[in-house]
């Protein structure tokens, strides 16, 4: 995984149809950064990750990412090349079980080891059932196994630790952990405190 | 052009355009259907229900324009985000798909006497046939995405796909008629050698035209003026 | 298309093909279902109409290919909308290929389950329609020159409605029009073998499809990147 050098949002204004979300919104990390964005339902979570990943365009207001080289990137289908997504929903295919899911990415991105991230994630022993037999808890595991495997530097996390159990989370915290010490940056939108040291931006206030 | 962006602008100046155009178009039609009846001959051929021509074939032309009109506001849209393009293009679609009906009954009508069936696998009216079916497709699109911008956004890759290929299925609809030695109502140019029928069905053509930007202008200010009722009733609810 | 450039790219795209291929040979998929329906309408026509040899032998290709262009519209509202709402499409999007890509590989793998299985079993309906040798040749022949124009026009209206919640009714109305060309240029080949003239009819077809598999992913594309936008 390269390392990255930060990440800035200046001034970003965001609007949904006629309804704005977010205006003059701005934060700056770094790397081994975690950003918690929090903030009620409806207040523009979602839609402030989408923005970084690159799905959306902002109406006003800049992103400009930094590579580990001292690179800035501010077009956003390059900088959608840094990311790794977990969305609100887990992207993970019923049909298949979790080998072949995360199998499956890791021929996509032509990386990754499979076998370690099914480890860490304590999913040995249902690797090989069929998704949609699996709990919510377990497929957000699986989630997290393809983060780690796809090994991108700026994780992108929506509600991370929503349906894991106390284990599940604690094994996502760590994952998360590593991952900031390795040099990565990430952005989650959570409800909940995520039991590792990070710094916060608050959407929703009037 | 992109001084009608501001739709304040375009309700003013379309506001004291719309009276002009709408009487033009009064006027020419008339003049056409006059000229069209009564001081045209009939045809040796086909006698009086040749006069069916000067309601068909402007409105094949109507049609194909409105189509055209669809697309180059598309590009407008999607290309450089020309605030009006989308509601141009919305507007113009179901006066098209009518423009369109009009044609195909008018075909079917002409085609009656001639051939003793009211549809004919005519190579102009298969195509206009499937030209109804995509302005349906279109309307479609637009009322099945919640979204409007979005749902703007869609239909317009749709009516600029549908531009392209619409040239493709002209060509094979004619090669296939062709092929087929189909019927045809309209092969003669027997009708439309002689100059005294060209002015009945340019007046017509004009009077369709202008028929088409009278009801296309009124669609556009309907629609500006909702938008601006449903924003103010917006912001009376948040008030 | 700069997004194909022969290399480590081409790997990524075989392993979405497989994934996609693979997703639909499984019980439940949509192998079955096109092949079944395609197969249903064709023996269904001649109940309806009539049984005479040589009606049959007149209206062979066209009942054929419209039956096969049918089979092929089943599938396609799922297309994008199964990645859309798993949240796949934002995965795969942001993934080492670019979106005209990922359309194309769908449009490769849809084309993959649908058109090639029915170009497979199609000498069989053609002996239901007493079709002599050369009849069932061309058949075959132009089913597999055209069923990839199908499924490439096809992708753009899936790509439309992919967060169209009942897509898969506007779907057809959409894509229908626009397919015209295939099924009048698909009947029109075998017909010229049936009546021994040469009206052009195959190249046109082959020349469609490759205009439609080399255009349509990028407004599939296009399409796609609203819907992600939502």
């Amino acid at each position: 995984m390269t390392a990255l050098g930060g990440l800035r949002g200046e001034r970003l204004t965001l609007a949904r149809g006629e309804h704005q979300l977010f205006r003059d919104l701005s934060f700056d990390v770094s790397a081994g950064d975690v950003l918690s964005v929090e903030g009620p339902n409806g207040a523009g979570k979602t839609s402030l990750l989408r923005l970084i990943a690159g799905f959306l365009e902002q109406s006003a207001g800049s992103i400009a990412l930094r590579s580990g080289s001292g690179e800035t990137i501010t077009d956003a289908e390059e900088r959608a090349k840094f990311v790794g997504w977990l969305g609100h929903s887990d992207g993970i295919k019923p049909q298949l079980t979790p080998a072949e899911n995360l199998k499956f990415f890791a021929r996509y991105h032509r990386r990754g080891d499979m076998d370690s991230a099914l480890d860490r994630m304590s999913l040995r022993r249902i690797r090989d059932l069929p998704a949609q037999y699996l709990s919510a808890g377990q497929k957000k595991r699986v989630a997290f196994a393809r983060l780690m495997l796809v090994g991108r530097p700026l994780w992108l996390l929506d509600e991370p630790f929503s349906s894991l159990d106390a284990e599940g989370r604690a094994l996502a915290a760590e994952l998360i952990t590593r991952h900031c010490g390795g040099g990565g940056i990430v952005v989650a939108a959570t409800h909940e405190p995520l039991g590792v040291p990070c710094r916060h931006l608050q959407l929703g206030l009037a | 052009m992109f001084e009608f962006a501001n739709p304040k602008r375009f309700m003013d100046l379309s506001g004291k355009l719309l009276p002009w155009l709408a009487i033009a178009s009064a006027i020419l039609i008339a003049a056409g259907v006059y000229l069209g009846l009564f001081l045209v001959p009939r045809d040796y051929q086909q006698g009086d229900t040749v006069r069916i021509m000067f309601v068909h074939v402007p409105a094949t032309w109507i049609a194909m324009m409105a189509y055209g009109i669809m697309a180059v506001a598309s590009v407008f849209g999607l290309v450089w985000r020309h605030p009006l393009a989308d509601v141009a293009a919305r507007s113009a679609a179901p006066l098209g798909a009518l423009f369109t009906a009009l044609a195909l009954i008018t075909g079917s009508l002409w085609g009656k006497p001639m051939w003793g069936a009211y549809w004919v696998w005519d190579a102009r009216l298969t195509s206009f046939l499937i030209l109804f079916f995509l302005y349906l497709g279109y309307i479609a699109l637009w009322n099945a995405i919640d979204d409007e911008v979005r749902a703007g956004r869609a239909a317009a890759v749709l009516a600029l796909v549908g531009a392209v290929d619409v040239v493709v299925v002209k060509f094979s609809v004619d090669w296939w008629n062709t092929l087929h030695q189909g019927e045809s109502i309209f092969r003669a140019g027997g009708p439309l050698i002689a100059p005294v029928f060209l002015w009945p069905l340019f007046l017509m053509a004009f009077g369709y035209t202008f028929l088409f930007f009278t009801l296309w202008i009124v669609r556009i200010r309907t629609e500006i003026l909702s938008r601006r009722a449903r924003t103010l009733q917006a912001r009376g609810v948040a008030g | 298309m700069p997004a194909l450039a022969v290399g480590p790219r081409v790997s990524s795209f075989l392993a979405l093909i497989n994934r996609d291929v693979s997703l639909a040979a499984r019980a439940g998929g949509n192998v079955l279902l096109a092949i079944s329906f395609f197969a249903a309408t064709a023996a269904l026509f001649p109940l309806g109409v009539s049984v005479n040899p040589a009606f049959l032998f007149r209206i062979a290709a066209g009942v054929i290919w419209v039956a096969a262009v049918l089979a092929c519209l089943l599938s396609l509202d799922r297309l994008f909308q199964a990645d859309y709402e798993d949240g796949s499409l934002d995965l795969l999007a942001l993934g080492p290929l670019s979106l005209e890509s990922v359309t194309l590989a769908k449009i490769v793998s849809h084309w993959l389950t649908t058109g090639l299985p029915l170009t497979l079993i199609s000498p069989i309906l053609a002996l239901l329609y007493r079709l002599p040798q050369s009849g069932t040749e061309a058949l075959a022949i132009s089913l597999l020159a055209g069923t990839p124009a199908v499924s490439a026009i096809g992708a753009i209206g899936a790509g439309l409605t992919a967060s169209v919640r009942r897509g898969g009714l506007i779907l057809p109305l959409i894509v229908l029009p626009l397919l015209s060309p295939v099924v009048i240029f698909g009947a029109g080949a075998v017909l010229a073998t049936l009546d021994h003239i040469s009206n052009g009819a195959l190249p046109l077809l082959a020349a469609f499809s490759l205009g439609s598999v080399l255009l349509s992913p990028f407004a599939a594309a296009a399409a796609l990147r609203l819907h992600l936008a939502a």
